[in-house]
């Protein structure tokens, strides 16, 4: 696995997640419940939209002073005693996190939720050279005990799935035999998981942000995994996307005030963890050795480009929360593990156009992401620029649709182009139109709309000519508005 | 007041019904209407698909057929917005970019202009049930009109207007999304006319003619008994 997830071309999984009426109630209700929960904690916090604005500031301020934030935190980690490692690719990464594995002879690791494991198919290397890797976020443990199903949102991975599918699950790979209520259930996986902490060699971690000034990994978190994770291994490597690190504590209290809110509604979640290095003497918990491991992955080359804002992303999922569009045709069809408007930004900057170039148009560029942001990234300006890059740099737009935009007069300088065209609709409509003065079944690219929407034929005369007559003295028909 | 005003091609060319209740409006409260009859699509369409430079030979035509103007109105927040996007999309040619901050100054959304600059709010209009309103994404979002029409609307005789569930949730319009991606917009505005039915709402209104085209069109389609208008034929009706 690797950012691209799922099988067929983009239509035939948009197809597919549209005839999921399971996924789509799970999605729905759960976007509602984000929703609600997200209003009242910001609205508990007040002025929204100043924080908003320091969010945005911090993240442009260490984007751009990015070499330098990373080169800190790279010197208080080996001051501490820890390891750094810049892994250019997913290969590096994967490579020096198994070759760092195989060192401690370790044979089972346990993780705690990170996406850009999920990105450079970590589990997968692992697995490869004979680990056990046992996910312990419950949503990623879910997936993974139902055959490595790939998530479908970045902060609640198994939201595409309601608890009695989960509870089908868990029956049959995991001998459960209890109910669909999400306590029994979350109990079972505790009891299993617990054995599984006690046992591991190796934790692996994600990181929401590391803190230059001293080194630390922070992460946050609602179930208490990554402390197990953290506290019990010998060896603990943690694995961050480079962007992903804040100057100092002050700047950290702001996103992660920022984050909690957006991502889940909480003021807090449970546990907000920082961890600076292996455990040093007189320390009485934390692992022996600790690495981090930083993910290049195509990162760098976003820098000075126009899409640099994507890199002020702190994974909130806020975007995606709100997002109709995703609403409706659920994670998996965007075809990355990355979806939503953030994903549908960030899959084709990181892994090029060829298998992405439907992800800029699967939105109708609402805004709403862009008003959801924590960060204030323009989502929607970013997807309009993918479009622009799409029809301009990568020549990729459909000859058809580069056709309408001439026919149409769309965009084209000419008004009498324009005139023409918008002269001659009526009468080239006129074969499509029925009784009641629209068109049911249209033709070429309207077959799309008129196959569930009716579509207005164009006016016998058209606004602009009745101006003119009016100008010349013409009247008016008193009983338009009375249909 | 001299006013010139900016129909849209939606509006020229599928619903001049709304050019010519936004005309007749206009002129009731005392404004003196201009059409200049070189004006075409803002570009928007275009634009918006990923054809900036198309889009761009649009605007410039268009900014050569208003500069002229005192006042731009039109009757949709979509194209007004784009109207205001003028400046920074022609960023990289100065001059081009210096009229184009000229024109977008004095651009207004039909109901923008007529509580902020004309400062009217009771327009004496007459409409008998209960209506629903249809806030567009981009006139809300980015132009940032969110309050004017509701203004306007509480103040037309008869009418009431309701709540609408998830009103800020997109129509599934979106220009060319709704052909490119057509069974996803057919979910989005599918749900949207459920909530419009729910509200029991005798009218739908919005300001917008792309949103009004495509929920007009899936309850048209459903032979809902709801009624679609733009907020000019009311505000114009007696």
């Amino acid at each position: 696995m690797s950012i691209k997830i799922g099988e067929g071309p983009f239509h035939q999984r948009v197809e597919k997640g549209l005839n999921n009426p399971f996924m789509r109630g799970a999605v729905s209700s759960a976007q509602e419940r984000f929703q609600q929960r997200k209003a009242s904690a910001i609205e508990e916090l007040g002025n929204w939209e100043e924080w908003r604005s320091l969010g945005e500031e911090i993240r442009q301020h260490t984007i751009e002073h990015l070499d330098f934030y990373l080169n800190q935190l790279s010197e208080n980690i080996i001051k501490r005693g820890g390891h750094v490692f810049f892994a250019a690719t997913a290969e590096e990464a994967n490579h020096y996190i198994r070759d760092v594995v195989q060192s401690k002879n370790g044979k089972k690791v346990v993780k705690s939720k990170s996406m850009v494991t999920e990105e450079i198919s970590l589990n997968a290397c692992l697995e490869e050279a004979g680990c056990e890797v046992i996910e312990t976020d419950l949503g990623e443990y879910i997936l993974q005990v139902d055959d490595h199903d790939p998530p479908s949102h970045i902060v609640t991975p198994a939201l595409h799935k309601n608890k009695e599918q989960i509870r089908d699950v868990f029956k049959a790979k995991l001998g459960y035999t209890k109910s669909e209520m999400p306590e029994e259930l979350a109990l079972h996986a505790r009891e299993l998981l617990r054995k599984e902490f006690l046992s591991a060699d190796i934790g692996i971690t994600g990181c929401n942000f590391a803190v230059a000034e001293s080194g630390s990994i922070s992460l946050v978190t609602n179930e208490g995994n990554a402390r197990l994770v953290t506290a019990l291994p010998k060896t603990q490597i943690t694995v961050m996307g480079m962007e992903r690190i804040v100057p100092t504590f002050e700047e950290l209290d702001i996103l992660v005030s920022l984050l909690t809110r957006s991502a889940v509604g909480q003021k807090l979640t449970s546990y907000v963890t920082a961890l600076t290095g292996p455990r040093t003497e007189g320390e009485v918990d934390g692992p022996e050795e600790f690495h981090l491991v930083i993910v290049d992955n195509g990162r760098s080359s976003i820098l000075g480009t126009d899409f640099q804002s994507v890199l002020q992303c702190i994974r909130c999922a806020a975007c995606i929360n709100v997002c109709p569009v995703y609403r409706h045709v659920g994670g998996h069809s965007y075809g990355s593990i990355y979806p939503g408007p953030i994903g549908a930004v960030l899959t084709p900057l990181l892994e090029g156009y060829e298998d992405h170039k439907e992800l800029p148009y699967a939105s109708t560029l609402c805004a709403a992401c862009s008003e959801a942001c924590p960060v204030k990234i323009p989502l929607h300006d970013l997807l309009h620029k993918h479009r622009q890059v799409i029809v301009e740099r990568e020549g990729k737009a459909p000859v058809s649709e580069k056709l309408i935009m001439k026919a149409f007069g769309f965009g084209i300088s000419s008004p009498a182009l324009y005139q023409m065209g918008s002269k001659f609709a009526p009468m080239a409509m006129k074969p499509f139109v029925g009784e009641n003065q629209s068109i049911s079944k249209g033709p070429g690219p309207l077959k799309s709309w008129t196959d569930s929407r009716e579509f207005p034929a164009p006016d016998q005369e058209r606004f602009r000519d009745w101006m003119k007559s009016r100008a010349k003295g013409g009247r008016i028909d008193e009983n338009r508005y009375r249909s | 007041m001299k006013v010139t005003l900016f129909a849209t091609c939606l509006v020229d060319m599928f619903h001049s019904n709304v050019g010519k209740a936004t005309v007749e409006l206009l002129e009731k409260l005392g404004c003196e209407i201009e059409f200049p009859q070189g004006q075409i699509c803002c570009g928007q369409p275009a634009y918006n698909s990923g054809y900036v430079k198309d889009a761009k030979q649009a605007m410039k035509h268009m900014i050569t057929v208003f500069e002229q103007a005192e006042y731009i109105v039109t009757p949709s927040g979509s194209c007004a917005t784009m109207f205001k996007e003028y400046p920074h999309i022609l960023k990289d040619e100065p001059d081009w970019q210096h009229r184009a901050q000229l024109v977008a100054n004095k651009t207004y959304e039909l109901t923008q202009f007529i509580v902020q600059v004309l400062k009217r709010e009771d327009l004496g209009a007459t409409l008998n049930g209960k209506a629903t309103v249809h806030t567009s994404c981009h006139m809300t979002r980015l132009l940032g009109a969110k309050s004017e029409p509701f203004t306007l609307l509480n103040n037309v005789q008869g009418l009431e207007v309701i709540p609408l569930d998830k009103s800020q949730d997109c129509c599934g319009f979106g220009g060319t999304f709704s052909v490119k991606m057509g069974q996803i917009s057919e979910q989005m505005v599918d749900e949207k006319v459920s909530h419009i039915e729910d509200s029991k709402a005798d009218f739908l209104i919005g300001a917008d003619c792309g949103c009004l085209m495509n929920i007009k069109g899936r309850i048209d389609r459903k032979k809902s008994p709801v009624t679609v208008l733009h907020i000019a034929e009311v505000l114009n009706s007696q």
